[in-house]
């Protein structure tokens, strides 16, 4: 089975609410996908329909080219995890794990596997019930990864855990994904995925507003911005801005400066002896680029309120 | 679907509360079996001594059966003929006493007072017998070994030819209205009858058994000694060892502390006339404790697996554990049958550890008590003692399909016990009247109790045939099918609404 999710057209209306509006996208292997949007975009709906929780109105979803529930043993396909405290609390972490692959053909000798993959072993036979959020969330990912799928879909994994687990996680979605999975995040928080996904598929209202490479998008949002350090803040702002640069004072002794390329800017500098330590391009973070393309989204605005 | 089946039970032994409860709900029936055979108490006197019970004899197929009538009769070996008229029946009833210590005693023969000729093993009660007979109102029978009973074709007064013939094994009724023109009534095989047996006239009159409304909605039932009077002629006696004296017993009857028959019947003769007059009968004893009552208590643990049943469920809704369950299983029809099967046979397997040693423990206890169990067969054992462990395994497919329906424990459960336990319990109780708790046990889920019936009900003993007294309007395994339907209906339609819906 090949590693890709793909979603086409879906429409999914819940009473007069559209939740899903057209919704269309691929996510490929070897790389971890975000799937990133306001609150109520319609990101676990797609999510669930992919899983065939929910039924599209209209359009497909496909897990390696086939609907999910004509998959035989599917969690050996597709590791998913929903929410993290769906979980019958007097049950212990690895029963939980242990009746998922029993359903899978699977035998307890990868339960415990998985169980040190996440590191929750230590955890493992107490009830679930007196589990934090984020060792809950870790169990979640040990019943993802218990089929050894191709094609991992995590809805909100980052949602409560400390910076130490964001960082994990992190780095553990990358690991996945470089083993050639197909990795999907969700997230309503553009920086969780900073740093950790290499694609993003951004949705608002129920359709894709824009699917595009990480560094794509962090270049696209930069503008060709160059970022000057200098002790001589004025008489720097003053040379450029007479060389016809637009120049915005940054933190401390950073400028930044746009209209002027990198070379001539140094030439200026240069030729009015003001000192500098660095002149480099400036790279926005993933938030910026975010906020930036989704400044003019009605439904973003309403929610950040 | 095997590992559905395997992850489903995982996941039902690995919360330890579920399985308690299952075990708590064996244990129950076990409990209330041993409990209520310890508080049970019983005790007979003999005149103003207090004496142990006796115990029923055992009719040819090992059941209790009443063998109480007066026998006027003579030997008869290997084949023979018996032939007597029995010219009128008269009898007497006494009733409740209208002015104390004065007894109260009304004309009157009750309807299955019965005279008439009798071939029999033996004078000992529960031996084999055939016997052609008129009753007080249901005419000519033929009846033999307790249970078998044969309506004969002609007008039901007397006066009326009876005979009998044994050839071998077998022997045949027939009647005639003038002793000329016989019609057969029936034939009975009699196996094992020894050549020597005892052919001749009885007489014997159940007691008078009137059905009453409690206040409550319900019935009562009362019985009264009534006695039955036959005058008969033309007897004859055909076969080798007969022709001599005619021997007079009471069979069954008890003895009064000073000796003498209690309620004794007698023989008047004048000439050719005999005037036979007897009491008691000659029947299947249905008066004593019955096997089910051993398996009281699972009516509790069946309140206690409807809850575990409806929790293995209803919890995986409450804590969103659903969703994971079918995206483990997408044929997402199977998951409700899965849990039912997983749920329902843990179920019958601890149900029936609990039902099969129940009854032998509650006999042992009530032995000790002066209770006494009616035997039933080996094949009624099994039914009874399977039976309700099936009971509690449908009920708890029952309950879990309601809890998928629902998704919210406390409905289901509710909705389980007002029509499973509910229905049952007014009709026992007796606390509405007898043809509504009928209708209840017909049409609601509590029809399934019908499996327990131990006694058949017996056209030809009179007595209360109500649900208050463990006898329900359906046959066992219908009623038993009509749980199973209802069972099936919510199980279909579970798996149907959690195909179709989103999760």
């Amino acid at each position: 089975m090949d590693a890709t999710i793909e979603v086409s057209g879906l429409r999914k209306r819940f009473g007069r609410t559209l939740a899903l509006d057209g919704m269309t996208f691929r996510v490929l292997p070897g790389r971890v996908t975000g799937f990133v949007g306001p609150n109520g975009a319609g990101k676990s709906t797609t999510m669930r329909v992919v899983l065939g929780l929910d039924a599209p109105d209209e359009g497909r979803a496909l897990v390696g080219g086939r609907p999910y529930r004509s998959l035989r043993d599917p969690l050996r396909h597709v590791g998913a995890l929903l929410d993290a405290g769906a979980l019958q609390p007097s049950r212990s972490g690895r029963d939980h794990l242990l009746w998922l692959a029993h359903s899978q053909g699977l035998g307890a000798g990868r339960v415990d596997e998985v169980l040190g993959l996440v590191g929750l072993a230590p955890a493992a036979r107490r009830r679930a019930g007196g589990y934090s959020l984020g060792m809950r969330q870790r169990l979640g990912i040990a019943a993802a990864l218990l089929g050894d799928p191709p094609v991992l879909m995590l809805d909100e994994p980052f949602n409560g855990l400390d910076p130490e687990g964001i960082v994990w996680i992190r780095g553990f979605l990358r690991e996945l994904a470089a083993e050639g999975r197909a990795v999907l995040v969700s997230s309503h928080l553009m920086s969780e995925l900073e740093d950790g996904a290499g694609h993003l598929v951004v949705v608002g209202r129920g359709r894709v507003v824009m699917d595009v490479g990480v560094a794509e998008l962090i270049a696209g949002a930069s503008h060709d911005r160059v970022t000057v350090r200098t002790s001589a803040r004025s008489q720097a702002m003053a040379a450029l801005a007479g060389a016809g640069a637009t120049v915005a004072a940054g933190d401390r002794e950073a400028l930044v400066v746009s209209g002027l390329p990198a070379d001539r800017i140094v030439a200026v500098l240069g030729a009015r002896a003001v000192p500098f330590s660095e002149v480099s391009a400036h790279r926005a973070t993933l938030e910026e680029a975010y906020l930036d393309l989704t400044r003019d989204a009605a439904e973003f605005r309403g929610a950040a309120r | 679907m095997t590992r559905l089946l395997r992850a489903e039970w995982t996941k039902l032994r690995t919360v330890r509360g579920w399985m308690a409860g299952l075990v708590l709900a064996a244990l129950l029936i076990v409990g209330f079996g041993a409990l209520f055979a310890a508080a049970g108490h019983s005790s007979c006197s003999r005149g103003p001594v207090e004496v142990p019970c006796p115990v029923p004899p055992l009719g040819p197929d090992g059941l209790a059966v009443e063998d109480r009538f007066y026998f006027v009769h003579q030997p008869l070996d290997g084949d023979g003929t018996i032939t007597a008229r029995v010219a009128s029946m008269s009898g007497q009833i006494r009733l409740p006493d209208a002015t104390p210590g004065v007894r109260n005693v009304v004309s009157g023969l009750v309807p299955w007072a019965k005279a008439g000729v009798m071939i029999k093993e033996s004078t000992e009660p529960g031996s084999p017998y055939a016997a052609v007979l008129l009753t007080g109102a249901h005419g000519v029978r033929m009846q033999y070994d307790y249970t078998e009973d044969l309506a004969g074709a002609g007008p039901s007064g007397a006066p009326r030819w009876l005979r009998l013939t044994r050839a071998g094994e077998t022997i045949t009724g027939e009647e005639s209205p003038d002793g000329a023109r016989w019609t057969r009534v029936g034939t009975a095989r009699l196996p094992g009858l020894p050549a020597r047996v005892r052919v001749g006239l009885f007489a014997a009159s159940p007691g008078d058994i009137r059905v009453t409304p409690n206040t409550l909605g319900g019935s009562a039932a009362s019985s009264r000694f009534a006695e039955a009077t036959a005058l008969m002629d033309g007897v004859s006696v055909r076969g080798a060892a007969t022709g001599g004296a005619w021997s007079r017993d009471d069979v069954g009857a008890e003895v009064n502390p000073d000796g003498s028959v209690h309620h004794p019947g007698g023989l008047v003769r004048n000439g050719e006339e005999f005037a036979v007059t007897g009491t008691g009968d000659i029947a299947p004893n249905t008066t004593q404790s019955t096997i089910e009552r051993s398996l009281i208590g699972s009516l509790v643990a069946l309140i206690v697996v409807i809850v575990v049943a409806v929790l293995f469920v209803s919890t995986e809704y409450r804590r969103g554990l659903i969703h994971t369950t079918l995206l483990a299983g997408p044929r997402r029809g199977r998951v409700p049958v899965a849990k039912a099967a997983v749920v329902g046979g843990v179920t019958f397997v601890l149900g029936l550890a609990a039902t099969a040693v129940t009854p032998a423990l509650a006999r042992r206890i009530g032995r000790g008590n002066g209770v006494y169990t009616l035997p039933v067969s080996t094949f009624t054992e099994l039914r009874v003692v399977v039976g309700v462990a099936a009971l509690l395994a449908v009920a708890a497919v029952f309950a879990l399909a309601l809890g998928t329906l629902f998704r919210r424990g406390s409905m289901a459960v509710v909705t389980a016990i007002v029509t499973l336990v509910v229905p049952y319990a007014l009709a026992i109780a007796s606390i509405v009247p007898d043809e509504a708790a009928r209708w209840l046990l017909r049409l609601t889920p509590a029809a399934g109790f019908a499996i327990q019936q131990s006694l058949p009900e017996y056209a030809h003993v009179t007595g209360l045939y109500a649900p208050a007294a463990g006898y329900f309007p359906l046959p066992p395994w219908a009623g038993f099918a009509v749980l199973c339907a209802y069972a099936a209906l919510a199980l279909g339609l579970a798996a149907y609404r959690i195909e179709r819906r989103d999760a």
